[in-house]
């Protein structure tokens, strides 16, 4: 752990990409093998099961510093982080140890489902061991929400230079459904065995956003197709394996049992990429029908007839288990063309090309995306392979400019981690009559600058206060853009966006011109 | 009421007299020199000999000083001023009328610190406290361990041909580092902490030789440059050369605070009392009447409160109310 917490020490103190990959591939060279696993796992996303609720930390912290648990809640908003919060209120540690990362959670995984006063116990006793840049760790290996400044795409950069393997490799290696409870280091990294591919996916490939259409020269060059609003997904069927897969690494097969009969018709050796929407009419049904089914691990009949899933395929990365990935975007996008027309009726289409001739009709055509339920177009050269990740040049996202309205900020919250100390998070509202009526919530778009200012004035302007929350005069208008707009029954307002933020702080506009409920509505599809 | 709380500061009647007013008086009692504690436009000050110089020269005032523990008929009340620990010369202030005793802390800390006489607990009926870190996640280190760091940090730096740059309040905490430092290698400060540094030399403090940073100051690898914290991530902190930049602030215990400053390195070191420090003086003073003033100020009362405390708040315009104050108060 003390090795551990020095590299944290490290990548928490640098914003310099060379300083953390060296830092990190150093630990991958020294490390025990088992704690270079966790560690690829933690910053991989994968996190140990969680054998405490964060309500019991905050207790068994509050009794073992000798203070009352509405003070510890008083505390937790001004450092901003639960696990930091507790490092900071326990009292010193009596005892030192210098055990392995993986010792601490492999107990720590021994105490799932073990008796509360069994497990506190434990917990206790881990605290009195640890330092406190230590226990912050500990805690937050047990909370989850690791996040330690460094992206997987860093980390495999790292790793690469500790093990002279080629980063590309190492990508593909390090997907799938693995743990380190169901690997080895040496077997996950070292090893380049075919048959351990089962359900691992590709590194999926990323775009950038489009500025300046025409700079890409000569249309003939490039695929343009929708950007539909679903989710990213990898189908794949391999011998003894079935799986989808999101782009964020979440194997989510069972959401989706509409894809199930795929399995018997996709040939094995078979790794298409695409997007799943919910799918009505022959065409995508509104995002907001696709989110009712994220979270469910079983989905409802009703939701299976109204909001079906369907998946729209971009491109085929692996056919007759050959990886495709090399081959241009042409003879790819060909070969997903056969291999769909050769199937019966399934809930799995190509996702058209849009034909055009020059940027500014594709430039009109993009104009019609929302009306086709897409976000804007995607823009893919004919020529390039599948990309580990973003690559800049190949692909590109040429998404329709937002909506936009402006609005009065009436509630502000102060924001969490590096945040805590400012007023991050606002809730606006628009006109209803003589009314306001609250209807979404901001937290991105302001630079720090703006946030701080926004703070102090929040801070002299507060009504009341509500816990974090502080009501606040309804003067201050702010533009808020956002993608997409639904009917919601959820909402005091009867609307939701979709990726709402502050666009801009409308000091030029006095209250009296934002927006109205009306204005809004108007928007619905 | 010994004390009263008005627009313009802690007000005593029997003696006619403010403590730390933030608006014009006549009459100004003053625990010590930092900006919002000693404020110009009063036509009598009072303060320790001291803070009295640093406070001279920061507002160019005359200053009518006493000694620690003298004590001073005012009207109707006897006065007499406490070592602090919070800054050299900084006191908290006793006031008794009639046999009541109250005491306006100022701003304290517990742990000496080698330059500022040490805090000096003083029993009283009343006790007036900061609790600029009034929650438990506030616990200092001792000053040695803080230290160690530093002097660790500076040889680093300074092994690696980088300058180290560090912030801190210039009264108090500026000196409070030169005068614990290692004998390292040269020390710079900015014009700020070098104007303090004369005033209390000429007081007899003892600080190490350091270098005013002014204009033909260039490259210094392997120095140690003293700055206000302000001066971090300037123009004026960068003409050193490659450099490593701190900040010596309790603040710095938190990690977002020091991660929205964008700060690879901070050093937990305050010149304020820390959460175990708040309820340890409060508890040696034996008073019954505890009122809390800047810092976080409702959950420390409910705290005592829950103490068996008679507590309240007191509004006071003295800064410091949170960690974005960090430049002001620390």
């Amino acid at each position: 752990m003390i090795r551990f917490a020095a590299l944290f020490d490290v990548l928490d103190r640098t914003t310099k990409t060379n300083a953390k990959v060296a830092a990190l591939a150093e630990y991958f060279r020294e490390a025990p093998e088992a704690d270079r696993l966790w560690t690829i796992a933690l910053l991989s996303g994968r996190r140990p099961k969680r054998a405490v609720n964060s309500t019991e930390l905050r207790i068994w912290a509050s009794e073992a510093a000798g203070i009352p648990l509405w003070l510890f809640e008083e505390a937790y908003p001004i450092v901003g982080d639960l696990s930091e919060t507790i490092s900071l209120i326990l009292p010193p540690a009596t005892r030192s140890a210098d055990r392995p990362l993986a010792d601490w959670i492999a107990d720590l995984i021994a105490l799932t489902g073990q008796p509360a006063d069994l497990r506190q116990a434990a917990i206790l006793d881990a605290w009195d061991r640890l330092t406190t840049p230590e226990r912050f760790l500990f805690n937050k290996l047990i909370t989850g929400g690791f996040r330690m400044g460094v992206s997987q795409g860093l980390m495999t950069r790292a790793l690469s230079q500790a093990t002279g393997i080629e980063e590309t490799a190492l990508a593909h290696r390090l997907m799938g459904d693995w743990t380190p409870q169901t690997t080895t280091y040496a077997r996950l990294v070292q090893t380049n065995d075919p048959a351990s591919e089962g359900s691992r996916p590709y590194p999926f490939a990323l775009a950038t956003a489009l500025d300046d259409a025409q700079a890409l020269g000569d249309p003939a060059d490039w695929l343009a197709e929708w950007k539909w609003d679903g989710i990213r997904g990898q189908l794949i069927k391999r011998p003894g394996a079935f799986a989808l897969w999101s782009r964020g690494e979440e194997l989510i097969t069972d959401r989706f049992p509409e894809f199930a009969p795929l399995a018997d018709f996709l040939p094995d050796g078979t790794v298409i990429d695409g997007e799943v929407l919910a799918w009505g009419d022959g065409a995508p049904l509104p995002f907001a029908q696709l989110q009712k089914r994220i979270g469910r691990l079983n989905v409802p009949k009703k939701l299976l007839t109204e909001a079906p899933a369907h998946m729209l395929a971009y491109d085929l990365l692996e056919e007759n288990g050959e990886d495709l990935r090399p081959l241009p975007l042409s003879d790819r996008r060909a070969r997903l063309d056969a291999l769909v027309a050769a199937l019966p009726k399934l809930p799995l289409a190509i996702s058209p090309a849009v034909t055009f001739d020059a940027w500014p009709a594709l430039a009109a055509i993009r104009e019609t995306a929302r009306e086709r339920g897409a976000e804007g177009l995607m823009v893919k050269r004919l020529a390039a392979p599948y990309h580990v990740g973003r690559k800049r040049g190949d692909w590109w996202k040429w998404k329709l400019d937002p909506y936009t309205v402006d609005c009065v900020m009436i509630y502000a919250q102060s924001g969490s981690g590096r945040r805590a100390t400012l007023f991050t998070d606002f809730t606006f509202a628009v006109k209803d009559g003589d009314d306001l009526v609250p209807f979404t919530k901001a937290y991105s778009g302001l630079t720090d600058a703006e946030f701080g200012e926004i703070t102090a004035w929040v801070k002299r302007n507060t009504l009341e206060k509500f816990g974090p929350v502080r009501r606040v005069p309804p003067v201050q208008v702010f533009e808020i853009a956002f993608e997409g707009i639904q009917a919601s029954s959820r909402h005091k307002s009867g609307i939701a966006l979709r990726f709402p933020r502050m666009s801009r702080w409308r000091r030029d506009k006095p209250p009296e011109e934002i927006d109205t409920l009306d204005n809004l509505r108007a928007l619905l599809p | 009421m010994v004390l009263s709380f008005t627009d313009r500061g802690i007000f005593c009647e029997a003696g006619g007299f403010f403590i730390d007013p933030w608006r014009p008086v006549d009459k100004a009692l003053i625990t010590h020199g930092h900006s919002d504690h000693a404020r110009a436009g009063h036509r009598r000050y009072m303060a320790t000999e001291a803070a009295a110089p640093a406070i001279r020269h920061r507002l160019g005032v005359k200053v009518d000083t006493v000694r620690f523990g003298e004590v001073r008929r005012i009207g109707d009340a006897d006065v007499s001023f406490h070592p602090a620990g919070h800054v050299p010369g900084s006191a908290q202030i006793r006031v008794e009328v009639a046999g009541e005793v109250w005491v306006v802390s100022g701003d304290y800390k517990t742990e000496p610190d080698g330059l500022s006489e040490p805090f000096e607990p003083v029993r009283c009926h009343a006790f007036i406290s900061e609790c600029t870190f009034g929650l438990p996640v506030f616990n200092w280190q001792p000053q040695p361990a803080i230290m160690a760091q530093i002097n660790a940090w500076w040889a680093a730096n300074a092994a690696e041909g980088r300058v180290s740059v560090i912030g801190a309040y210039s009264l108090g905490k500026a000196q409070r580092i030169l005068a614990n430092v290692d004998p390292i290698g040269l020390i710079l400060t900015h014009g700020a902490v070098e104007a303090t540094n004369r005033v209390l030399r000429e007081q007899g403090l003892r600080l190490p030789e350091t270098t005013w940073a002014g204009p033909d100051v260039g490259l210094s690898p392997g120095a140690l440059v003293v700055a206000p914290p302000s001066a971090l991530g300037t123009p004026w902190a960068a003409r050193f050369g490659p450099s490593a930049q701190a900040f010596a602030s309790g603040w710095m215990a938190l990690r977002g605070v020091r991660r929205r400053r964008g700060l690879s390195q901070g050093f937990v070191m305050s010149d304020h009392a820390d959460w175990r420090g708040l309820n340890d003086a409060i508890r040696a003073t034996g008073a019954e009447r505890v009122f809390v003033t800047h810092g976080y100020t409702a959950p420390f009362r409910r705290w005592l409160a829950d103490q068996g405390y008679d507590a309240g708040v007191v509004e006071t315009e003295y800064e410091g109310d949170d960690a974005d104050d960090v430049e002001v108060i620390e």
